[in-house]
């Protein structure tokens, strides 16, 4: 059994990286509550979002903290198109069509960032990428310490967005009701590309945050896409709130796993979880039946 | 009745191939042809007929496989009878992975979702554990001879997957003109009036699920012999539950020959590009994805649907009514 001295900074390196989990499962969640789909290539546009900071920082020389102003609203640009002029279009009115389409994007994806990229691991190297903060004893990233309180004030952006402006409070009748939204003037097609747009923008933002502390290689988006649709899963699909808490506690159970049953073991705790909440309360912890 | 003569005289076509074709490069694609049919019928029995659109065929294709792999380098045991214990596994795969779900009433993207999941713990599972050979793989011996399901020539792998590929196509058929098929295809476009009718959803989508997982288990085992190498990520990885959706899906859901149709077309398509391009990594799979989307967006009932929407237009032209 680990002593204190081990398991409290395993612990806090969890949450760091929970509440990443947390901005990812962000993204995802407000698809599924708008769109009533699973993006399947949330995994693969994190991927984009990685390569494109590492890309400015290798090639132009912006650190990725200073890219945040340029990746997210690439990554909604991108969003919006891919909802805009793909898979908005092959759905044909049925849930089936988005999610092969989806699932069809993230290949494409990434074994073209395969092809362009070849499968090496690429970092980006920052002054600060080895400094660290002391807290209760522990000894943490400071990367990764900005990338929690980060992720914890986009995700109270996107709160405000989506509860004080008029685009959320559009994004939200379309969720509830779309038909009666559209009947006083809300143009659906727009509102579901705003929606993924922003989501993905989240992978955008997330991004940014990650890389300093991280890695990317093409195929880096499939450990993330399962804990995201687990955090979702965990937390209720469309909860926001849900999927904060359900980040950070995946971080965490993740981090513990990790600990006491090794890497690549520990994340097998992540998919039984995941499998157990689908059987036994497909709401989720904070959602309504579904 | 008329589909089963066009099956037979298919079939048929098929087997008299080895008699005319000699090259070893001809014989070989018939052979991944029928394979990859094999594969896609299977999805086929879940998806197209069933309406449940499974992400994570890989978990019963690689059970079969890794079954019949692991028997015969820690056991020694036949493979034969590894392939009759390796289907009854992959079967028990579904069934769990059915109960598991469908019990609770699992669809659309849950379902999908859940097994994706399976797929990817059966895959973590088999690159920790010892015997099936972790990430290094797992090596069936060479041992040429029909006894060892190791035929010597082309010809012997071509017969072999001839019978299997066609057992699931006759299941197929059978599919279609049973009172099991029709609850299923029930279910798959309304289970709640299916339910208010008597059927029982959840049984009739076991059966579904557990036929499917068999003849995906025999694709994996076959794959086994013909290769003779297995590791995690060809046995449990994302490409293998990748297309076994694309092969019904560019041929056609819910129809019996849709499968074959598409395992053609995608064996020449991505024959077609490893030509033009060259055998680069990531094209193969990018263009399977590429492919995904334009069929769903461009021809959502696949090939299958175009012939027929052709053949109803000739119909109409000669004055005879369309079948429904």
């Amino acid at each position: 059994m680990p002593d204190l001295a081990i398991i409290v900074p395993s612990l806090l390196n969890g949450l760091t990286t929970g509440a990443l989990y947390a901005l990812i499962a962000l993204g995802l969640t407000l698809i599924y509550g708008v769109l009533h789909i699973i993006n399947f290539a949330h995994g693969a546009l994190l991927m984009v979002g990685l390569y494109a900071v590492w890309f400015l920082n290798t090639r132009l020389g912006i650190d990725p903290y200073v890219a945040l102003l340029i990746v997210p609203p690439a990554m909604f640009v991108l969003g919006y198109g891919l909802q805009r002029g793909i898979i908005g279009r092959a759905s044909h009115g049925r849930d089936e069509n988005i999610l092969l389409v989806t699932l069809g994007l993230s290949i494409v994806i990434e074994n073209l960032a395969l092809y362009f990229f070849r499968s090496d691991t690429r970092i980006v190297d920052t002054p600060y990428s080895f400094e660290t903060v002391e807290f209760l004893g522990a000894f943490l990233p400071l990367p990764k310490v900005i990338a929690f309180f980060g992720a914890l004030i986009s995700a109270a952006a996107l709160w405000l967005v989506m509860s004080k402006t008029d685009l959320g409070r559009a994004i939200r009748a379309i969720a509830r009701e779309r038909k009666g939204a559209q009947l006083v003037g809300i143009n659906a097609d727009h509102v579901y590309a705003m929606s993924f747009g922003l989501g993905i923008a989240c992978l955008g933002v997330a991004a940014c945050l990650l890389l300093p502390s991280y890695y990317v290689t093409p195929s880096v988006g499939h450990g993330f896409v399962l804990i995201a649709f687990t955090i979702v899963v965990l937390g209720g699909m469309g909860s926001f709130v849900g999927a904060l808490i359900g980040g950070l506690i995946i971080g965490v159970v993740e981090a513990l796993g990790g600990l006491f049953l090794g890497e690549s073991l520990g994340q097998i705790g992540i998919f039984v979880i995941f499998i157990l909440v689908l059987m036994f309360r497909p709401q989720g912890l904070l959602g309504h039946k579904v | 009745m008329r589909q089963l003569v066009i099956l037979a005289v298919v079939f048929a076509f098929i087997a008299a191939a080895p008699a005319i074709i000699t090259s070893e490069f001809t014989q070989n694609v018939i052979i991944m042809v029928l394979y990859a049919a094999l594969l896609g019928q299977a999805w086929n029995i879940l998806g197209g007929y069933g309406g449940q659109f499974s992400f994570g065929h890989a978990a019963y294709f690689g059970t079969g496989a890794y079954t019949v792999a692991v028997l015969q380098v820690q056991l020694g045991v036949n493979p034969w009878i590894g392939l009759v214990i390796g289907a009854l596994f992959s079967m028990a795969v579904a069934a769990f992975i059915g109960f598991a779900t469908f019990r609770y009433g699992l669809r659309g993207s849950y379902f999908a979702l859940v097994t994706l999941a399976f797929a990817e713990v059966l895959r973590i599972l088999s690159n920790s554990v010892g015997f099936t050979g972790a990430g290094v793989g797992i090596l069936i011996p060479l041992a040429p001879g029909a006894a060892n399901m190791q035929f010597e020539t082309k010809t012997g792998f071509f017969f072999l997957i001839w019978v299997l590929t066609l057992s699931s196509f006759l299941v197929v058929w059978w599919i279609g003109h049973s009172r099991f098929g029709a609850s299923l295809a029930a279910v798959r476009d309304n289970e709640d009036a299916a339910r208010a009718l008597g059927v029982n959803a959840f049984r009739v989508k076991m059966g579904a699920i557990m036929l499917s997982g068999l003849f995906s288990g025999l694709a994996g085992i076959f794959y086994a012999q013909y290769f003779l190498y297995l590791d995690p990520y060809i046995a449990y990885g994302p490409a293998i539950s990748v297309e076994s959706l694309l092969v019904p899906i560019i041929g056609g859901m819910g129809t019996l020959f849709g499968p074959l149709l598409g395992a053609a077309a995608l064996h020449v398509v991505s024959e077609a590009t490893r030509e033009l391009i060259g055998d680069v990594p990531g094209i193969s799979l990018a263009l399977y994805g590429a492919l995904l989307v334009v069929m769903v967006m461009f021809m959502p009932r696949g090939l299958a649907g175009l012939l027929a929407r052709l053949g109803v237009r000739r119909r109409a032209a000669s004055g005879e009514m369309p079948r429904a």
